[in-house]
């Protein structure tokens, strides 16, 4: 009779070992993945969550000099109310983005796609691509200002031999911001080419052999195979270049000069960030323009997911 | 075990690191035989020859002063210094305009050196007074000064000889100006006579003071842009673009007037000694004294040394500035025909540095020269001129419209406490 209470003992005793272990065990992977992530999320919460709740509390104060500042409630955010600066830079930014972001993803997934052939010298093409990628911003723009100057610019002196006086590329109010959009388009179609060329080579080859035996031209296999399995990619990259428009500095810091007569007209969002914050001293209304863009994108970006599920095709 | 041990290991090897970066920090006090690094701003390219020179000079008295330079372009220059001054990480000792010497002082970011300079018997009266007075702030000094400079009227002989057209000289006035422009002009050679530069010193304030107006009244309490005599000169200046006699603003920015003057495109421009190194490269370019208006006036200016406020090495930055303002390195400067050294006496060896060049018209001018006005807000005010007159230079906006908007501004910001 005694022997019994104690296997049942035993096996209680067991069965709890067991558990506890597992949970243990569960709990120091979870302590290991933790650990793992902790540099990262460190890394992430320093320098940019703990930036972003900095500046969204900048943007109720007024700096003086040498970060002195002090709280001036919703004043910033007024003063953008009347800021004729501030609309201009919008509508710049709008622009840039209308142009450079539909025509830069039609151009790269056209040159993916011709890419993916099998042409000869095909990776030689793909690197001259994506040259342009691994060139500094400031070393592109550099060049083409050079290439863009009225007077001594290879694009004015090309188009004077066939007889036509070039216009002022980059000091026109009504074409700099035009100019600077064909540098954009031509510096970010490779980044975007080598994400779509991933993306063909991952649609698998039956889908094409199958429509090929169903007799489907060429371009129909585009539009109801390629395309839509290319979805998810193009929109993945129609988000980044969204963002990355949005944010447009480095162009337009280099190629037009502070006393240049088409800043006005060519100045984005974040060129007004820079020059209220860094120019004119002014980093509380800088931080306000900030969190204005912010929210704007996130704006943006939200109902970009929200559409996804009308035209993207997750197989 | 074997785990254990590569972690006893990295530990000890982390802490004989650590170990190691605590002890080069000790060897970085004040002691006489230990090694010290200070850092040096500035943002003349031109100079940098001259400043290593003289670096080396420094060196071989202070051989435990290490001195690192950092070069940062004037258009960055003030945008760092300002970022680096609120993160507490300003240069030892840096490069110091007159627009920018209140700003600093008051913010109590740069250390007065009047107190330095009387323990150490460093004598300011070997420095012209007006220099010193740019420096100083509610009566202390701030800044040594290094160099100065006014402005001379640059033209290429060739294009006048070609032209037929007398070289200027002191006689000149605004009308001769314009005419000579006139005539020097060739559209089918692509000359212009002359580069209407859209800039302040050398620029529109000589003009306006020459034409008997002012920039800032004497109060300190508004600006004189909107007067019949600062509207006229504007006006006078733009006239050279109107009238096809200077490139366009667009296309001055596309491509910089010196770049054009250098390389025989425009026949006169205004611009200061520190062209000198870059000029006197083309044998056809010589230089004059700037052209009367109803009097004479050009605009002076000059930059000094300052000490940051929180350097971990205030002795060795106080002794590499006091021999940045001494002879020794002024006569650098001046052999090397880089700038105009302060410290009185050397000018004549800076103009002896390029005898091909009519240097004496920069020294002609200190007396009749007007200081470069200097009030705590003088950056903002600056960079509103830039935006609101280059509307007037490049005729989208009429000069009366564009002084109205800019006094606005301007008065506002001179207003700010």
């Amino acid at each position: 009779m005694k022997e019994l209470p104690l296997e049942v003992e035993v096996k209680a005793n067991q069965k709890f070992k067991v558990s506890n272990l597992a949970k243990t065990r569960k709990r120091s992977d979870y302590f290991w993945a933790y650990l793992m992530i902790t540099p990262l999320m460190l890394g992430l919460v320093i320098f940019y969550l703990w930036p972003i709740i900095q500046t969204f509390y900048f943007s109720f104060t007024e700096w003086g000099a040498f970060g002195q500042y002090e709280w001036t409630g919703l004043d910033n955010y007024k003063r953008m109310l009347e800021d004729t600066n501030l609309l201009k830079s919008f509508k710049n930014t709008a622009i840039y983005i209308i142009f450079t972001v539909p025509i830069g993803i039609f151009l790269s997934i056209l040159i993916a796609v011709l890419l993916n052939q099998n042409i000869k010298g095909k990776s030689v093409y793909r690197t001259l691509y994506f040259l342009p990628v691994i060139t500094m911003p400031a070393a592109i723009a550099m060049v083409w200002k050079w290439l863009y100057n009225s007077d001594y610019g290879l694009l004015n002196y090309l188009l004077s031999l066939i007889g036509i006086k070039g216009p002022q590329w980059v000091s026109d109010p009504k074409i700099a911001l035009y100019s600077i959009i064909v540098v954009a388009i031509w510096s970010g179609i490779g980044y975007n080419m080598v994400i779509f060329l991933s993306g063909l080579q991952g649609i698998p080859k039956t889908y094409y052999e199958a429509a090929e035996m169903d007799g489907a031209g060429p371009i129909r296999v585009f539009f109801k195979i390629t395309l839509p399995l290319l979805s998810p990619v193009i929109f993945f990259v129609s988000i980044m270049s969204l963002i990355g428009a949005f944010q447009v500095f480095d162009l337009i810091f280099m190629m037009i000069g502070k006393s240049s007569t088409a800043l006005e007209n060519t100045q984005s969002i974040v060129y007004l960030f820079y020059q209220h914050a860094f120019v004119l001293n002014d980093k509380g209304y800088a931080a306000a323009i900030a969190v204005l863009l912010l929210a704007v994108i996130l704006i943006i970006t939200a109902i970009q997911m929200v559409l996804q599920k009308k035209w993207v095709h997750y197989d | 075990m074997k785990k254990w041990l590569l972690l006893l290991l990295t530990v000890i090897f982390g802490l004989i690191g650590l170990a190691g970066c605590s002890d080069s920090d000790t060897t970085s006090g004040n002691t006489k035989d230990e090694k010290v690094e200070i850092t040096y701003g500035f943002w003349d390219k031109k100079q940098v020859p001259a400043i290593e020179e003289i670096v080396k000079l420094f060196n071989e008295e202070n051989p435990n002063i290490k001195v690192k330079t950092e070069l940062t372009p004037y258009g960055q220059y003030f945008q760092k210094l300002e970022t680096a001054a609120t993160g507490g990480a300003l240069p030892d000792v840096m490069w110091m305009n007159g627009a920018h010497v209140e700003q600093y002082a008051e913010g109590k970011v740069i250390l007065p050196l009047s107190e330095l300079a009387k323990q150490d018997n460093f004598s300011l009266d070997n420095y012209p007074e007006s220099l010193i007075d740019l420096y100083t702030v509610d009566g202390k000094v701030y800044g040594i000064p290094k160099d100065f400079d006014t402005t001379g009227l640059w033209y290429n002989k060739k294009i006048f000889d070609e032209a037929g057209v007398p070289y200027p000289d002191e006689t000149w006035d605004w009308d001769k100006l314009k005419e000579a422009a006139e005539k020097l002009t060739n559209k089918d050679k692509g000359i212009w006579g002359y580069a209407a530069l859209m800039g302040n010193q050398g620029g529109y304030y000589d003009f306006i003071w020459q034409n008997g107006g002012y920039i800032i009244s004497e109060d300190g309490k508004s600006v004189g842009f909107d007067k019949p005599e600062a509207i006229e000169a504007l006006k006078y200046n733009i006239s050279f673009i109107k009238e096809g006699l200077s490139p366009t603003q667009a296309q001055m920015t596309e491509t910089a007037a010196s770049e054009l003057f250098a390389s025989g495109k425009i026949a006169m421009m205004f611009d200061g000694p520190w062209m000198v190194p870059e000029y006197k490269q083309n044998p056809d370019l010589d230089v004059a004294v700037v052209p009367k208006g109803k009097q004479r006036a050009v605009a002076i200016h000059g930059l000094s040394n300052v000490i940051a406020a929180n350097t971990k090495h205030k002795d060795a930055a106080w002794k590499f500035v006091q021999f940045l303002g001494s002879k020794e390195a002024a006569e650098v400067f001046a052999k090397t025909g880089t700038v105009i050294p302060a410290y009185n006496g050397t000018q004549e060896a800076w103009i002896q540095a390029v005898p091909t060049l009519n240097l004496q018209a920069y020294i002609d001018g200190v007396e009749y020269s007007v200081p470069l006005p200097s009030v705590k807000s003088t950056g903002e005010i600056w960079q509103y001129e830039t935006d609101v007159l280059k509307k007037a230079w490049s005729e989208e906006e009429s000069v009366e419209d564009a002084v109205k908007e800019l006094t606005k501004k301007a008065n506002e910001a001179l207003s700010k406490k």
